[in-house]
């Protein structure tokens, strides 16, 4: 009887990967190597005006969301009804990082959909997008007062995943590590 | 015979038409190489599954543009790789180095290979020690 435990105890061990695997959710998310450091830092100019430019001491003092969009971004259409949401409700400050758009469609699209954002940059060239690790937009990250990343999120944003993930840290978060 | 010949002449043309990236980047053939190999050994995060070589997608060609723009500035493969690390994670990487969270990743093979050979050599010893009649005993019923 004894010669079977073995097998059986592998066996049971794959079983116990595979659940987690299949539990693991949407496999193209790959777990952010910034949580629990510095935000990258970047200067660029808004999107509305050349002119001026922000950057990652715009956003310090306080949670902020960092949002990567693009027009040509389909789930950020999904996700934008949300994050006016959010912008009416004065949530949280909203900043946007345009990424690899053009300057005329993404304002146009602001003009269209409207502007939840305090102010987005212009990521013309995706210089900006590679220092914070994006690879498929719509992305958003959660950055705490001390301007540290608390959470990333790949794809569209909604309600149940603002107040699971999202809140959650803000509320327990207080003066984050 | 002519109008084959066009067709095949036509359809060539179109492949290389599908070809990404294959303007040469550095006149130096030794920079060239290095950025070639570099290239098809990260993976595309976008598209997974396929190296930025491979890929056209936009994030394929700015990390394509990132490489080559360090190689110019004379940075090593490590440097590069540490570059990408940080941003994308170990997983940007085909290869993954043997460092801290993949060293197990690495040893792992090899440990099963030990395990196997001593699970082997534990079954042979005892099988050896069994009295040879008895097997054939056991056998022939």
């Amino acid at each position: 009887m004894n010669r079977f435990v073995w097998p059986l105890v592998a066996v049971a061990a794959l079983l116990v990967f595979l659940v987690m695997g299949l539990k693991h959710g949407d496999p193209r998310a790959l777990p952010s190597p910034f949580i629990g450091k510095p935000a990258p830092q970047f200067e660029l100019p808004t999107l509305k005006n050349p002119e001026v430019t922000i950057g990652t001491a715009t956003m310090a003092g306080d949670y902020a969301l960092v949002n990567v969009w693009a027009t040509w971004c389909v789930m950020c259409r999904a996700e934008h009804p949300f994050l006016l949401e959010l912008a009416a409700q004065k949530a949280i400050p909203i900043y946007g990082i345009n990424w690899r758009d053009s300057r005329l469609e993404a304002m146009r699209w602001l003009d269209d959909l409207g502007d939840p954002y305090l102010a987005s940059a212009y990521d013309e060239d995706g210089r900006v997008g590679i220092d914070w690790g994006v690879y498929g937009a719509p992305e958003t990250f959660l950055v705490d007062p001390q301007g540290t990343v608390i959470y990333k999120h790949l794809g569209p944003l909604d309600r149940v995943i603002w107040q699971r993930e999202f809140e959650s840290r803000i509320n327990s978060g207080g003066p984050a590590k | 015979m002519k109008r084959l010949f066009a067709l095949v002449a036509a359809t060539l043309l179109v492949s290389s038409a599908f070809a990404i990236d294959e303007g040469k980047r550095f006149d130096d053939p030794e920079l060239q190489a290095r950025y070639e190999k570099l290239i098809s050994e990260v993976r595309c995060l976008q598209c997974q599954n396929q190296s930025i070589k491979d890929s056209n997608v936009t994030l394929a060609a700015d990390l394509r543009r990132e490489i080559a723009r360090m190689i110019d500035e004379g940075q090593t493969d490590e440097q590069i790789a540490e570059f990408l690390v940080v941003r994308y994670g170990e997983f940007a990487l085909y290869r993954p180095r043997t460092t801290g969270k993949t060293l197990l990743l690495w040893i792992f093979p090899f440990l099963l290979v030990l395990l196997g050979g001593y699970a082997l050599a534990r079954v042979v010893k005892h099988r050896m020690s069994l009295p040879i009649d008895d097997d054939i005993t056991q056998e022939g019923q």
